[in-house]
């Protein structure tokens, strides 16, 4: 016998193929009469039921990018240049630009969200809490291009923002 | 033309739209219970998007099936590859035209059209497309020939896993050919006809209002519903088609609606399994507890109809039920349980059968039909405890076995 070949005992008296046969109907026929578990996805997001897996998105789910913005509508960016620096899938285009009174803002933010593999460090890494992943799924466009997201695209999103994994306290309590 | 032979055949015509229509549309349903049921016995709820609770499911596959490209193998013989799928799809329609569905039906016109002349026909007709007076020969005979469309399917294909598929259902229809043909015998003994009208009269006449053959021939309805169940390839003896092992079978190259030939095909056969189960042993139309179905009219053909709908979807059911109870048999097992179990069980129970119908007209002169039926259903309870409950402990199926130990693996069996 080979290494690693587990030899599974089968039962050898007391077996009888038809009474196995009719218990086994009778449990799919049971089995069938049982409460469904399929979510009806476009029209139900989540299933909190706990009998039907208790689905909910969880809030540190990280999805494509938000911007925030202040009070005025303008984006909370100061263009430091920290997120383009730390994105290891180099999805961030970033142009910084400087008003009169020497207000630092982005020209062009942009992110590939085609190259993002949505780590969430630049969240992390943002000092103005600006940009964000978001707790979103649905995604689907058209087109490719559609799919770089510029900051006018970035700063009207309105889904919820991923509230990251905190090492402190990583049951999020 | 004579009026009556135009009669004759409009109204076969008729009959032949009719039982044409409601298998095809039957079919295209099949395959959406088929898929609601396999949904439901594993927590699911199915297809539930096209139409009203999936109903319209059938109509998109069949617009897919037609729009998806054809493809033909390179190496593939494409003159048998074409054929193929007809010669599994006609048989499969053809046994659809000599089921009962309903209580014969008297019809009674006499009119004339312009330009086609004169119509005239009464007779009591049976709801048949064709009452054949060979009934269950021509079932076994028409059977067979299916096997010709996936054999040559898997042969055509000229792929290793289309070839195994083919092998394996030819080998495998052939044999539950005999065990099928042996288990239908002991109901031709009692009937003594071969015509399904004269099965289904049987199984309501004698005075006894619920005289099915599924009593006193209980251990042939089990057998012809396993035979059933390997001469349709349906699981637990769906081998040739095992994907786990052979990809799809017989029909891995096929595409678009030449697959859906085969798929339309193996439906129908199991409806037409369904109608042969509930006419051998389940009285056909009849309707139990009642004499009223026996005298001829309309609502008795619509009542007896539904019956027959109801019986049929039944054993449908039954189909997709055991395909969700039972895993796929080994290819030595299915064999052995064909040619070791299933053929000399089935011999020794027509041996029987005979015996004891001999002993009940010539020897005891039971006069009482009550008497015979009891007669024979007290040997199938013997018989059935001794097979089903003494002998079947891990023997029939497992092959051979040491006395005490442990399961021996059947090895070079069939």
């Amino acid at each position: 016998m080979a290494i690693g070949v587990k030899v599974l005992r089968r039962p050898d008296r007391g077996v009888s193929y038809v009474r196995a046969t009719l218990k086994g109907m009778a449990i799919t026929f049971r089995k069938m009469l049982e409460p469904k578990v399929t979510m009806q996805y476009p029209e139900e997001k989540s299933a909190p039921e706990p009998e039907r897996g208790g689905w909910t998105i969880s809030p540190r789910w990280r999805g494509t990018h938000r911007m925030l913005t202040d009070e005025q509508g303008r984006s909370k960016c100061v263009a430091c240049g920290l997120c383009p620096q730390i994105c290891p899938a180099n999805c961030i285009k970033l142009v910084p630009g400087e008003d009169e009174e020497g207000h630092r803002y982005p020209l062009i933010y942009e992110i590939d969200e085609f190259r993002c593999i949505f780590c969430g460090y630049c969240q992390e890494v943002c000092p103005e809490e600006a940009i964000h992943v978001g707790v979103h799924y649905e995604n689907a466009e058209y087109s490719r291009d559609r799919f770089v997201y510029d900051l006018e695209r970035l700063s009207s999103q309105a889904h919820p923002v991923s509230s990251l994994w905190d090492p402190m306290d990583p049951k999020g309590e | 033309m004579t009026p009556e032979l135009k009669g004759f055949l409009l109204v076969s015509a008729v009959k032949l739209l009719v039982v044409f229509t409601i298998t095809l549309v039957g079919v295209a349903l099949l395959t959406l219970m088929e898929r609601k049921v396999s949904a439901w016995m594993q927590y699911r709820r199915g297809p539930n998007r096209v139409g009203f609770a999936g109903l319209l499911q059938p109509a998109a596959d069949g617009v897919k099936n037609i729009l998806k490209e054809e493809t033909f193998p390179g190496t593939a013989n494409r003159g048998l590859f074409m054929l193929a799928p007809t010669l599994a799809f006609i048989p499969a329609m053809t046994l659809g035209s000599i089921i009962h569905w309903a209580a014969p039906l008297p019809i009674n016109f006499d009119f004339t059209l312009p330009l086609l002349g004169r119509f005239a026909y009464s007779a009591l007709t049976t709801m048949a497309v064709a009452d054949l007076p060979i009934g269950m020969i021509f079932v076994l005979a028409v059977s067979s020939t299916g096997v010709y469309g996936i054999a040559l399917a898997g042969w055509s294909s000229n792929n290793k896993y289309s070839l195994l598929g083919g092998l394996r259902a030819t080998a495998q229809m052939v044999s539950y050919e005999v065990a099928m043909g042996l288990a239908v015998i002991p109901v031709l003994l009692l009937t003594g006809n071969v015509a399904f009208g004269e099965i289904i009269k049987a199984q309501q006449q004698n005075g006894i209002a619920f005289n099915w053959f599924v009593f006193p021939l209980f251990i042939a309805f089990h057998n012809f519903l396993v035979s059933g169940f390997a001469e349709t390839n349906r699981l637990p003896f769906d081998l040739p088609e095992a994907e786990s092992e052979l990809i799809a079978g017989y029909h891995t190259e096929y595409s678009a609606m030449k697959f859906s030939m085969f798929f339309i095909a193996e439906y129908a056969n199991m409806v037409t399994v369904s109608a042969m189960v509930t006419t051998l042993f389940l009285g056909g139309w009849d309707i139990p507890f009642t004499h009223w179905d026996e005298t001829p009219g309309l609502a008795q053909t619509l009542a007896t109809g539904a019956m027959m709908f109801l019986k049929i979807t039944f054993w449908l059911f039954f189909f997709m039920w055991i395909r969700w109870t039972l895993p796929r048999f080994r290819y030595d097992q299915l064999m052995t349980l064909g040619w070791k179990v299933l053929m000399p069980v089935g011999l020794a129970y027509v041996m029987l059968i005979a015996s004891a119908i001999y002993l009940a007209d010539n020897v005891l002169l039971l006069t009482n039909p009550l008497m015979k039926l009891l007669l024979l259903t007290g040997i199938n309870v013997a018989l059935g405890y001794l097979i089903f409950v003494v002998l079947d402990r891990g023997l029939l199926i497992t092959g051979t076995r040491k006395r005490g130990g442990a399961v021996e693996r059947a090895t070079g069996a069939a």
